[in-house]
Order: C-alpha cells, then sequence, then structure tokens
C-alpha cells in the first residue's frame, strides 16, 4: 500500500527541491519560499529567487544558495540563518560535505566553510558549475570548462586537474570516492577514476542528464536524460567500461526527469516528464507505481533517513509526500 | 499536461561602449509597455542599472564539440536562462546586453543549439545600437564592430544630434555597405519607437521576411523595384568592394529564380552551410518549390539552418524564390551559378 499527502504550494511554483531535514517534509521552490510540513504547512520566505538547495549530510538542516546572494541554513524547527550575503550575485552551486562543511559558488568564485569559519576561497578561469565534496571531505570537486579541478578543503596542497574538453555543468564523487562523474553540456556524462584518471564516457542519452544518484554501496549510478533511468554498473574495478548499462522503468517515450536511489536497499525511484512516480528494483526491474500522473515534470524526489518516505515536487507548483509502508 | 507554454521572447542588444544602450534599457526597464523584461547584461560592463529584473552575466563562450569554430553558444545564457525561466509571471520577455566587443552569433545560436533554452524561449530580433559620431573609428578597431551591424535585424543609429548631415550620410552609407537589408533608424539618446525594436519576430520562419524591408517591397509585384537606397540586388555583394566608404570583406549577395526542385536545393543549401557556415552570418529565404503549393521558408545562422513551409501562395502573388546571404568573403558568381542550378 502506498499513500500520497498532496502539499498545496504556490500556484504554478517550481519546486527546486522536496525532501526531509531531520523528520519534517520541506519544499523550496523557486521563487525564494520553503514550505515547511508539520501538522500544518508554514511558508518561510527564504530569498528573493532561489537557485539551489542541499541537505546537510546529517540531514538536519537544508542549505539554499539565491539569486539574492544569500546563502542560508534552514534547521527542521524552521529556524533559518543567512551564512553569507553577497548581495546581488547570484549564488549558483551549494554543496555539504562532512562535520558540518559547506561550499558554495558565485560565478567564477567558490568559498569553502568548516566550522563556520572560511577554510578556503578558490577563483578559476571559469564560471563554477558544479561542487562536490569527497566523501571523506578532504578534497572539493570543481566542475568548469574543459575539465573538473580537485581542490583541497583548506587552502594549500595541489589542485588535480581532470581534464576533459567540453562544458561540465555538474559534479559528483561515488561514495568510495574512487570516481569522479560530471554531467556534460552535450548529452553524456563523463568520468574519472581517481587512481590513474583513467577516462570513462558514458553516452548516448537523447537529452541532457539532469539527475543523478548513487546507489548506497556506489554499486550503481542511475541517471535521467532518456525515455528511462540509465543505470550504469560500477561493480568491477574498471567502474562501467565494457558494459552496457541497464534501462529501468521504460514508459514509452516517457522522459525520466529525476531519479533518486533508496537510502538501504537496491531499489531506485524514478520521476517522470508527465509527474509520473513509480519505483523500479535494480536487480530484477519490477515495478511499483507511486503516482499516475500530474501537472509537470517531476524536479525533485528525495527519500527520509529510514526509506520509508519520499519527498517529490514538480516544475508546476505540486509536491508531496508519499508513504511507501502503509 | 497543461497545454505548451507560449515560448518567452529574446531580444538581443548589441553595441559598443557608450552607444546609449543604458539608455535604451532604462526606458525599456520603465515605460509603460505593458510587458515586463528581464534583462540579462554582462557583470563586467558598463550598465548600471539597479532594478530587480537585471541579472549580470559574464559571456562565457562554449565550443560545442564538433571541432568547428563557429559553432559556439554561450554558457552564461543557458543556466541563467533556465534558472529564469522557472519563475514563472516575474516577466514576460528577455534582452541580452552584449559588450561592445561580443560577437553577437553565439548569443543567437544559443536559441537554437540548446535543447533547454530553445524549449523555452526564442529569439526575437538582434539589435545593433551604433553611435553615429564613434562608429567609424570603431569600424578600424576590431572585426567585431563589422559583425555585429551585419549581423542585425535592426539598426538605431543613435546620437545623430551629435554629428553634422555629411557625416551621418557616411556613417549610414557604411553601414548600408555592411547590411543593406536591416531596419534602420536615426535616434538620439536612444528614442526610438519601442513596438519598432521588440517582439520583431525576426527570427520565426512565419516572420522571417516581414522585418525586412527589401523582402517586402518584392512581395507585391505593383510595387515598385527602384529602391530609393540603390540596392538593386545584382550590386549586393560588391558594394563593399566599391570601396569608398569602408574597406570591407563583409558582402550581401541576394539571389533570385523560379520554382526550384527540393532534391536540388536541400542538398545545395546544406552543403554551402557546412562548407561556407563560418562565414556565413545571417540568411534568409522564400523559396517556390515545383508542385509545392506552400511558399518555403529557409534562415540560418553560420552552420545552423532552420526551414519550413509557411503559408500557401497567394493568388496574386508571383511565386518566385528569394535567398540572401550576409557574410564574409562570400562567392558571389559560384552561389548564383550553384543556386541557379537548383531550378526545377
Ligand atoms: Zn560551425
Amino acid at each position: 500500500m502506498v499513500t500520497i499527502a498532496n502539499i498545496d504550494l504556490d500556484d504554478g511554483a517550481y519546486v527546486e527541491w522536496a525532501g526531509f531535514v531531520g523528520d519534517v517534509p520541506m519544499f523550496a521552490t523557486a521563487d525564494g519560499d520553503v514550505i515547511r510540513v508539520e501538522g500544518g504547512q508554514t511558508v518561510l520566505s527564504i530569498h528573493d529567487g532561489l537557485l539551489c538547495a542541499e541537505l546537510v549530510q546529517s540531514g538536519d538542516a537544508l542549505l539554499t544558495g539565491g539569486e539574492d546572494g544569500k546563502v542560508c541554513r534552514i534547521n527542521s524547527d524552521g529556524i533559518s540563518t543567512v551564512l553569507t550575503d553577497l548581495e546581488d550575485s547570484w549564488i549558483d552551486q551549494i554543496a555539504a560535505g562532512p562535520n558540518g562543511a559547506i561550499a558554495f559558488a558565485s560565478g567564477r568564485n567558490a568559498t569553502i566553510i568548516i566550522d563556520d569559519k572560511i577554510a578556503s576561497e578558490i577563483s578559476l578561469e571559469r564560471t563554477i558549475e558544479g561542487l562536490a565534496f569527497a566523501p571523506k571531505g578532504m578534497r572539493l570537486a570543481l566542475a568548469r570548462y574543459d575539465g573538473v579541478e580537485l581542490h583541497w578543503v583548506t587552502s594549500g596542497g595541489s589542485t588535480q586537474v581532470l581534464e576533459w574538453k567540453g562544458a561540465h555543468t555538474g559534479v559528483c564523487f561515488s561514495p568510495d570516492g574512487k570516481y569522479v562523474v560530471s554531467n556534460m553540456q552535450e548529452n553524456a556524462l563523463h568520468g574519472w577514476r581517481l587512481k590513474d584518471a583513467r577516462h570513462m564516457r558514458m553516452q548516448g542519452y537523447p537529452s541532457k542528464v539532469k539527475s543523478i544518484s548513487w546507489s548506497p554501496k556506489g554499486k550503481w549510478l542511475a541517471t535521467s536524460g532518456a525515455p528511462a533511468a540509465i543505470v550504469w554498473p560500477f561493480t568491477g574495478k574498471d567502474g562501467p567500461m565494457g558494459k552496457a548499462p541497464k534501462e529501468l522503468g521504460s514508459m514509452g517515450k516517457l522522459q525520466v526527469t529525476c531519479v533518486a536511489c533508496h537510502p538501504t536497499e537496491e531499489a531506485i525511484v524514478i520521476g517522470y516528464s508527465n509527474g509520473m512516480i513509480l519505483i523500479v528494483k535494480i536487480e530484477d526491474g519490477q515495478e511499483v507505481p507511486l503516482r499516475s500522473e500530474g501537472k509537470g515534470a517531476i524536479t525533485s524526489l528525495n527519500w527520509n533517513k529510514q526509506g520509508t518516505q519520499l519527498a517529490f515536487g514538480s516544475e508546476q507548483g505540486e509536491g508531496g509526500i508519499i508513504d511507501v509502508t502503509s | 499536461m497543461d497545454e505548451a507554454e507560449e515560448k518567452i521572447p529574446v531580444t538581443v542588444l548589441t553595441g559598443y561602449l557608450g552607444a546609449g544602450k543604458t539608455t535604451l534599457l532604462n526606458r525599456i526597464l520603465s515605460e509603460k509597455h505593458g510587458k515586463k523584461y528581464a534583462v540579462i547584461v554582462n557583470e563586467f560592463g558598463e550598465i548600471g542599472i539597479d532594478n530587480d529584473l537585471i541579472v549580470k552575466s559574464d559571456e562565457e563562450i562554449y565550443e560545442m564539440n564538433n571541432g568547428c569554430i563557429c559553432c559556439t553558444v554561450r554558457g552564461d545564457l543557458i543556466r541563467v536562462v533556465q534558472k529564469l525561466m522557472r519563475r514563472k509571471g516575474r516577466f514576460d520577455a528577455i534582452i541580452v546586453e552584449t559588450t561592445g566587443l561580443a560577437d553577437p552569433a553565439p548569443v543567437a545560436q544559443t536559441f537554437f543549439m540548446d535543447e533547454d533554452v530553445r524549449s523555452k524561449a526564442k529569439l526575437d530580433a538582434v539589435i545593433a545600437l551604433v553611435d553615429a559620431k564613434h562608429f567609424l573609428l570603431s569600424l578600424g578597431d576590431s572585426p567585431e564592430a563589422e559583425d555585429q551591424i551585419a549581423f542585425a535585424d535592426v539598426i538605431l543609429l543613435n546620437k545623430t544630434d551629435l554629428v553634422d548631415a555629411d557625416e551621418l550620410a557616411k556613417v549610414e552609407a557604411t553601414i548600408r555597405t555592411l547590411n543593406p537589408r536591416a531596419e534602420l533608424y536615426h535616434t538620439n539618446r536612444s528614442d526610438v519607437d519601442l513596438t519598432k525594436i521588440l517582439d520583431r519576430g525576426a527570427f520565426d520562419l512565419d516572420r522571417v521576411m516581414e522585418s525586412d524591408p527589401q523582402f517586402l517591397d518584392h512581395r507585391d509585384d505593383h510595387h515598385d523595384h527602384d529602391h530609393d537606397h540603390g540596392h538593386d540586388h545584382h550590386h549586393h555583394g560588391h558594394a563593399g568592394l566599391d570601396g569608398n566608404v569602408h574597406d570591407t570583406t563583409i558582402g550581401t549577395v541576394s539571389l533570385r529564380g523560379g520554382d526550384l526542385d527540393p532534391k536540388k536545393f536541400m542538398p545545395w543549401i546544406e552543403k554551402v552551410t557546412q562548407t561556407d557556415g563560418p562565414d556565413i552570418l545571417r540568411l534568409k529565404g522564400i523559396i517556390s518549390f515545383k508542385d509545392d503549393t506552400d511558399r518555403f521558408v529557409v534562415q540560418g545562422i553560420h552552420m545552423i539552418l532552420e526551414g519550413d513551409s509557411q503559408r500557401e501562395w497567394g493568388k496574386d502573388e508571383k511565386r518566385e524564390s528569394r535567398l540572401v546571404f550576409i557574410g564574409r568573403n562570400l562567392d558571389h558568381e559560384k552561389l548564383k551559378r550553384s543556386f541557379a542550378a537548383c531550378a526545377a
């Protein structure tokens, strides 16, 4: 049995992030509001225009960046703090690392905050289009035109540059820290095995890959960008090289717009361009429908820690909480 | 699902430092015309306007991975336009300001080459703002000044009060050498009627020729074919080489013919844009295909080519094919010959 609780958002508001802060469902819209759902709904006005949002690693607070130049932290109780204010410069990227580390980027500049103090500031020649902490938090990956740079989170130490021609618009580490994967402007992902910087080309998508998610132990990388979830195996020592990805949740021509791996089991929740949501087991492709359709494409999907509840948002002002256990 | 959303029109504003862009943008942002504009300006540029709908950006060029130097887009626009589009109802249209030295092609190409931008926004027109007093000097400095004029759909010759009649005539003649087909307005302090520059649909296949006065003149055969500016098509290609106004490799080639064979024309136009793409700034055309009741309309920027059936030929309309190229080092004779070979 599956139950859905639908959340009323502002008419048509684009949901940038839907998920759980602590145990409290929250929905962050592109307009800059964060809707907190506990008992009833409370609307927190956080930004004039919200560009990015990410949960801190403990799961107890949401980090947001806005068109207003502010970086904010919203706790599960709804109390928010402005961490930084760059005034009218957009905060384009935000990332969370271990022990409360935070990184954010505006244009070509990134700032790393550790223990509430600025640990390092990084300036690149090109715009920073993706940020991700390595699993142990010692290094930060920055995606930019023609490659990804790995910087130590405290100043000093040599930068490792992973080059690959073209625009890299996002970046992540595998959970074991052995691989770095970037989203590209082209319809492809690019990966590097860190120990020898070996390239991994993951191509063949009909459109850009905007959503990617690692399975909990890093065996699988689930991705959007096709009319099915494309799931790359990272089981051997060569990553996905020479292996075909699984195509899961194929629904005719319907595009997959969002994916989120279950926090404990080898299953993926998939969101589609028509608002449909389903869960699929990686092993055998068995599907369980969760939502038949909606007004717009699914933009965000996040599980709670236990993997019992799922929050979703769409680009047309829809949000909801799905209980998959009841 | 919701019905398909209307695409947001995008106007590109080019022009040199001091040509009057700030004044024009201020007017667009403040005057009552019933539309709200989001304006994307260069963060290191001259525009000093404080407004909620001003977004600073950094003119970042992406080369697309096919190795061709002309196939470039603006990476920053892809990011900014996508982000802006998420906030519905905040604005009705977008203006992209480019710095003086910017090549207008990557801006325009972004709206054709990026799938996300293309699905939400459409290029409306490219406006070039020209400072009448400093234009001739700036031409010597860089090919970009020429490109901006040649590329434009609408040219605002601004600060005309700062030059005398002779100088103005010389500036206008030079502009016409580079671009005989754009609409041209004389202005002081950017005082143009905004309806002349906004919502033009110059890149709409349906309206591709409406904003082109030369094509309008040709559409109705009862009109006089001798235009006041002397733009008879036989001379377009060589206007620049006549050389007394401004020495340039930019020229216009206007081609005319009768019914064409689509099996010849389509491969030909594709080949021309593939091989000469880097030199072709703009192309526009209305084609009459034999045994086809519809007008076929084409337009292009460098190697990007779009074409579609537009509407039925009118009863009193003379069926003919017309194609115009603006570009550098265009081989007039070769284009003419190979175009003629497409006849049905
Ligand atoms: Zn090209």
